[in-house]
């Protein structure tokens, strides 16, 4: 069965419940951010840009046949794209109504809340405040 | 017998430190090492202490009461502004004028001398690596006088191309505002040399001073600007507090900037006659504590004195500069002869957010980002840096400290 957002934090705390300190959560994340090609270069544009202070990012949004949204991202910080990954990896696939009410309760849980501070400036606040407005639009639009 | 005076700023570094109680901390499990000063220095407790007494003794509204505690508060502020004319030289008490910080300073001096002065095609010279602060509050008023802003352009090493200056002072030049040292990259500029020419094209000079009040000494006599302006918390003093100065003769002229209590001597529906300087620069209640603050932070600058606090900043600068050349891979921005201890730099194919949060992971406190000189960075074809600004309290060990993290945050990222 597939899993649902729920699962798919669950899943993801319990990946970094190995880890035993600073150090290889981050080896962890930066893995993540070098892993992933993210983002289509075509919509790596001012249209798809989030600004955060420090890191850019880029958004993308797509809906499929089936209902669901197909998110891709990239960041020119490694560190972001990494979390971004995480993020993507939670509410892509997702139904629009599901990505809307969705609490993001992972990110505090695997200690990485400090990343969703505004002073930090990097763009995941942003971001996936954006990815529900996108939510929010096309869970509107006839399927 | 005169009694031996406190020691409140000792010559030792690790009695030094003891006077700073918030580097006393961990920061993510590792101890403090904070690389920030030049956003902002930590407060000696003697800074600390003098807003605790003044709450605890003497807290009045000042100039306004005939009262005991009234006069107490009245003398301190006083006696504060006496300290700073002195810090700097200037030649009377009512050519410093208490602001909340360099911002408010400059935008002062545009808001009332530009405004009332600049004509529509006059020329406003700024330079490449000017602080966003002295920057928009000058496009505010070119575009209000249609005046047009014109800039200083900079060699690879971080320094004013001195030699474009004789084309870019002319007879349309009335402003010229400049930093005298870069939050940015930590050039000392050679300001006298720009004063004088501008005073020969018969400008006027404010000099951004925030970034040298804590490291250099400055004498506004000598250097003959008009404007002199900074911030009490960037030398150990309280934030809410600045100082512009002016000339006397500028100052007289200038019109009031804000209205309110403190600022007039009559007012009167049909007619309202302005206070004398400095007050009328001044409207509503001051920052009575953190003037008194500012005035207790030069006595701890001077206490240290210049040529002690010198030879150490000169040491970890030389020290950073050293350590990060190396380091393969690493760029420092800003390679003048003359620097403040900073220094700004990037890791190749890092962006300097990542490096910032791996450091920050294992207590070290730097800056990263623009630091509010995006024209600098885009002139550098960059979109920032990371900064670590050096203060009095760093020592030689924490650089070595700072290298080893560099090196495991750069491993990392690779
Ligand atoms: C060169 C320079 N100018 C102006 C400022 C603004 O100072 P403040 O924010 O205290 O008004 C700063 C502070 O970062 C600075 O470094």
């Amino acid at each position: 069965m597939k899993m649902g957002i729920e699962e798919k934090q669950q899943e993801v705390i319990d990946e970094f419940g190995v880890f035993s300190d600073w150090m290889q959560k981050y080896e962890y994340i930066i893995e993540l951010g070098k892993e992933l090609p993210l983002i289509d270069e075509k919509y790596k544009t001012d249209d798809h840009l989030i600004r955060g202070c420090q890191s850019r990012v880029w958004l993308n949004a797509a809906m499929d046949e089936s209902g669901v949204i197909l998110f891709t991202a990239d960041s020119d910080a490694i560190i972001t794209k990494g979390l971004i990954a995480l993020v993507i990896r939670v509410l892509s696939g997702e139904k629009p109504t599901d990505i809307v009410g969705a609490d993001l309760h992972f990110v505090k849980d695997i200690g990485l809340q400090e990343h969703l501070s505004p002073t930090r400036s990097n763009g995941l606040a942003s971001m996936i405040k954006q990815m529900k407005i996108y939510a929010l639009a096309m869970g509107r639009l006839p399927a | 017998m005169e009694a031996e005076p406190m020691i409140i700023a000792p010559h030792n570094i690790e009695q030094l430190r003891e006077e700073f109680p918030l580097l006393h901390q961990k920061v993510n499990g590792s101890p403090l090492i904070y690389l920030d000063n030049a956003a902002t220095t930590q407060k000696p407790l003697y800074v600390i202490e003098s807003i605790t007494n003044y709450y605890t003794g003497y807290n009045a509204n000042i100039h306004r009461g005939v009262h005991h505690l009234a006069n107490l508060a009245t003398d301190a502020f006083e006696k504060a502004r006496n300290k700073v004319k002195r810090f700097i030289s200037a030649s009377t008490d009512s050519e410093i004028i208490f602001t909340s910080g360099t911002t408010d300073a400059i935008n002062l001096v545009a808001q009332t001398f530009g405004k009332s002065t600049l004509q529509k095609g006059d020329e406003i010279l700024l330079s490449v690596m000017e602080h966003h602060s002295n920057i928009v509050p000058w496009q505010m008023v070119a575009e209000s006088t249609g005046a047009k802003i014109r800039v200083i352009p900079i060699t690879s090493s971080g320094e004013w191309d001195l030699s474009a200056l004789d084309t870019l002072i002319g007879e349309r030049t009335r402003i010229v505002a400049v930093n005298h040292v870069s939050n940015a990259l930590g050039t000392i500029n050679p300001v006298k040399i720009l004063i004088d020419k501008a005073h020969i094209a018969g400008a006027k000079v404010l000099i951004d001073g925030a970034q040298a009040i804590a490291h250099i000494p400055v004498h506004v006599g000598y250097l003959d600007c008009d404007f002199y302006c900074f911030s009490g918390h960037k030398m150990y003093g309280p934030t809410g507090t600045g100082v512009l100065y002016g000339k006397k003769e500028l100052l007289e002229m200038m019109p009031p900037y804000r209205g309110g209590g403190e600022m007039i001597e009559t007012v009167s529906f049909e007619n309202t006659t302005f206070n004398r300087l400095p007050h009328k620069f001044e409207a509503g209640t001051p920052n009575i504590e953190g003037v008194i603050a500012l005035g207790a932070a030069i006595e701890f600058i001077e206490q240290l004195g210049w040529e002690w606090m010198n030879e150490q900043e000169e040491l970890l600068l030389q020290a950073a500069t050293e350590m990060l050349h190396s380091i393969e891979g690493v760029k420092i921005y800003g390679t003048s002869k003359h620097k403040v201890p900073v220094v700004s730099f990037l890791a190749e194919g890092i962006h300097p957010y990542d490096l910032g949060t791996l450091l920050d992971k294992q207590g070290i406190a730097v800056r990263t980002g623009h630091h509010c000189t995006q024209p600098l960075w885009d002139w550098y074809k960059i979109s920032g840096t990371l900064r670590a600004s050096f203060s009095v309290y760093n020592n030689l060990e924490e650089i070595g400290i700072f290298k080893q993290a560099l090196l495991k945050a750069i491993s990392l990222l690779k």
